[in-house]
């Protein structure tokens, strides 16, 4: 056994059990995408001609897309809004964003039929599908999450070139960021526009882009605010829930908003009959009621929105909240009334499992690993550069003017 | 896309006259011979009714659905023939990433296996559940009624057409919409008075004429507006959006920034601090 190996089993023999158990889960799904490289789709999911689509898609791309929407929105709050004193949360976020982007492909390419085609998007573009919108965001947006998850690799190993480079693309990346994201998330409410006559009225609506793209927004607020309590109490990192008070302070009218555009769109927008099925009536109600109308209640008080435990318990009935829409959407509001009902295999269920768990486990390690959270951002000066010589200056021979 | 330069009254379309089928299933056995589709092993009454195979799949393209109903006392049978309707406006070839379905200026509409990278957007898009997956392989492809497009190019018409000795005419599309015309206009009492796929879907190259309501037939009730339009309206706003946000969120920065660097240099100014000896050489380079 080799010196590095035995350095890097030592390591591993380490680490928490629970991380260990995350590991576990990790190998789990690849056994089980091995599986189903082999043995085909057909016979490892329950998909078939009825259900095209399955846990797959419903939770590894439409749901983990706006679960990871963190990055943008706390992006754009912070740098285009100058909100400045969130930004001890921009980079964990990032890293967040950057993990769920890079998993998403990973389930999609899992999912396509035809993985080794998959840069076919970039060649032939059919500008009129959903699909190839999203393809595309999605690409560029990884592309830059992976630039903005470049800097602390860089500070880690200590490269002053390509941080400076970075640091002047800072700006324009949250920008770009932000577009993109509004394309494709709102994209993915498009994909169900072509359901008509399938999508059962509760959901659909002309509407439905809009509706994806501001629950993108308060679910990716949600996420800072879950990730940054669990880092809190289990990374032992300082609590920061003065910080997310600001977040719950923006989350009620992003929730109100959304909740305007929903009732209106169902009630002016959408053609044929609402009420008549009743479990997709309850799973409608379940959904409203406990993902957007009690947080958004709760954090309409100011003792809620102080109270570092109410954060967390608003900020988790918001994503349960979006999970059971996305699912609603993309899965049960989809099933006709005389179809047997999807439920996900053994291999499906194994690989969404290990992509949630690879997520934390590669999220911890990262922490662990590259200076995620020991940003110091009051040493940094974010201003537009206003001429171009600044950061060179005169302080030849001194430490370059970048933090490290 | 739809090919915006064909002519649709051109395109070559299906008139399937139910009333005159005779459920031999002559074009369910060319549909597989043309197509060179494998057999299903299949047993009586494993569907809803004497159909065979029960559902559609990567192995059959077309089948004839039996509806037994009651007429006179007596018990009749009423046929439906499944296939792809080969839309004006394809729904699948509007959102598929790739743009492997193409409708053809001839009519039918073709899949590029080539193509295809396997997202199965087409399977969720098609309002009459037509494209199929081949389940049973490791990267699996889609497949569906081709229209005989490799016939119909050389001037043939399709198999199905060809061997069914009753109920199917093939044709231009203003034609065939004119027969079913006529036949509706001669025979009133034969007919339902629709033409099933003159507008469905905003008009298709196969359409039906029938004796029962189409939808004890088991005939989809799909919109009249050709799908395509339905994600076009959000979809065409994506440049706009993309400017407006990236524009608009830019400029909110730079306002932002800016009020920021005043407030700092107004405080500098304020707070009389004695310039350091290297301070005024970098101000003068600033301005």
């Amino acid at each position: 056994m080799t010196a590095a190996a035995r350095i890097i089993i030592n390591e591993v023999k380490g680490y928490h059990n629970f991380l260990k158990f995350m590991i576990g889960l990790v190998v789990l799904a690849v056994l089980a995408s091995a599986v189903r490289f082999v043995f085909g789709l057909g016979s490892t999911t329950n998909m078939n001609d009825t259900y095209p689509w399955g846990l797959w898609i419903s939770f590894d791309v439409v749901t983990a897309v706006p679960l990871a929407a963190g990055a943008f929105t706390l992006g754009a709050i912070v740098h285009c809004f100058h909100i400045k004193k969130l930004e001890p949360l921009v980079r964990p976020a990032i890293v967040t964003g950057f993990l769920g982007y890079s998993l998403v492909c990973i389930g999609l390419l899992l999912d396509l039929g035809q993985p080794h085609k998959g840069w076919h998007t970039l060649v032939y573009w059919n500008v009129h599908s959903p699909m190839f919108e999203v393809s595309m965001c999605v690409m560029a947006y990884t592309t830059v999450l992976f630039l903005e998850f470049l800097s602390p690799v860089c500070e880690k190993f200590g490269y002053h070139m390509p941080l400076r480079v970075l640091r002047w693309l800072e700006m324009p990346l949250v920008i770009a960021a932000a577009s993109i994201s509004t394309l494709h998330q709102s994209s993915l409410g498009t994909f169900f526009l072509i359901a008509v006559d399938k999508l059962h009225n509760l959901w659909y609506n002309p509407l439905l882009p809009l509706q994806f793209w501001m629950s993108a927004i308060f679910t990716g607020m949600s996420i800072i605010i879950l990730e940054a309590t669990m880092v809190h109490r289990y990374l032992g990192q300082p609590d920061e829930s003065e910080l997310l008070e600001v977040l719950t302070k923006i989350l009620p009218w992003v929730l109100g908003a959304y909740l305007a555009v929903k009732i209106a769109a169902m009630a002016f927008l959408s053609h044929g009959p609402l009420f008549d099925r009743p479990a997709l009536l309850a799973l409608f109600l379940v959904e409203v009621i406990v993902g957007v109308i009690m947080p958004m209640v709760m954090f309409m008080k100011e003792s809620n929105r102080e109270d570092n435990r109410m954060q967390l318990r608003g900020a988790s009935m918001i994503i349960f909240g979006v999970v059971l829409n996305r699912f609603n959407v993309s899965m049960f509001g989809m099933i006709q009334a005389d179809q047997v009902i999807y439920y996900p295999s053994v291999v499906e269920s194994l690989v969404t499992i290990g992509i949630i768990a690879g997520h934390i486990l590669f999220f911890v390690l990262l922490a662990k690993y590259f200076p995620i959270f020991e940003h110091h951002p009051e040493t940094v000066d974010y201003s537009l550069p206003d001429h171009f010589h600044e950061v060179d200056g005169h302080e030849h021979g001194q430490a370059k003017g970048v933090e490290a | 896309m739809s090919n915006s330069t064909s002519d649709v009254s051109k395109h070559r379309t299906f008139l399937i006259d139910t009333t005159k089928c005779t459920g031999c299933r002559g074009c369910q056995v060319a549909c597989k011979q043309w197509n060179q589709l494998g057999a299903e092993k299949t047993t009586f009454f494993s569907g809803e009714g004497y159909q065979n195979p029960p559902a559609m799949s990567e192995h059959t393209f077309t089948r004839i659905k039996f509806k037994d109903y009651q007429k006179n006392g007596q018990n009749e049978f009423a046929f439906y023939k499944e296939m792809c309707m080969h839309c004006n406006e394809p729904a699948c070839a509007s959102v598929c990433p790739v743009g492997a379905f193409v409708k053809t200026p001839e009519g039918p509409v073709v899949y590029n296996a080539g193509r295809c990278i396997g997202c199965r957007f087409c399977m969720i898009a098609c309002p009459f559940g037509i494209p199929k997956y081949e389940w049973s392989k490791a990267f699996p492809l889609v497949k569906k009624c081709t229209g005989c497009y490799s016939r119909v190019k050389e001037g043939l018409q399709p198999a199905c057409a060809t061997t069914c000795p009753t109920a199917i005419s093939y044709g231009g599309r203003s034609e065939m919409l004119a027969e079913a015309e006529r036949r509706l206009k001669n025979r009133p009492k034969h007919y339902y008075p629709a033409i099933y796929g003159k507008e469905e879907a905003g008009g298709t190259s196969v359409i039906y004429l029938t004796h029962q309501p189409l939808d004890e037939l088991g005939f989809k009730k799909v919109t009249l507006r050709p799908l395509p339009s339905y994600t076009w309206q959000a979809l065409r706003l994506v440049p706009g959006i993309f400017l407006t946000m990236g524009g608009g969120l830019s400029l909110i920065s730079w306002f932002n920034h800016r009020k920021e660097r005043i407030k700092q240099e107004e405080a500098f100014k304020n707070s009389k601090v004695a310039p350091e000896t290297a301070e005024p050489e970098t101000r003068e380079e600033i301005q």
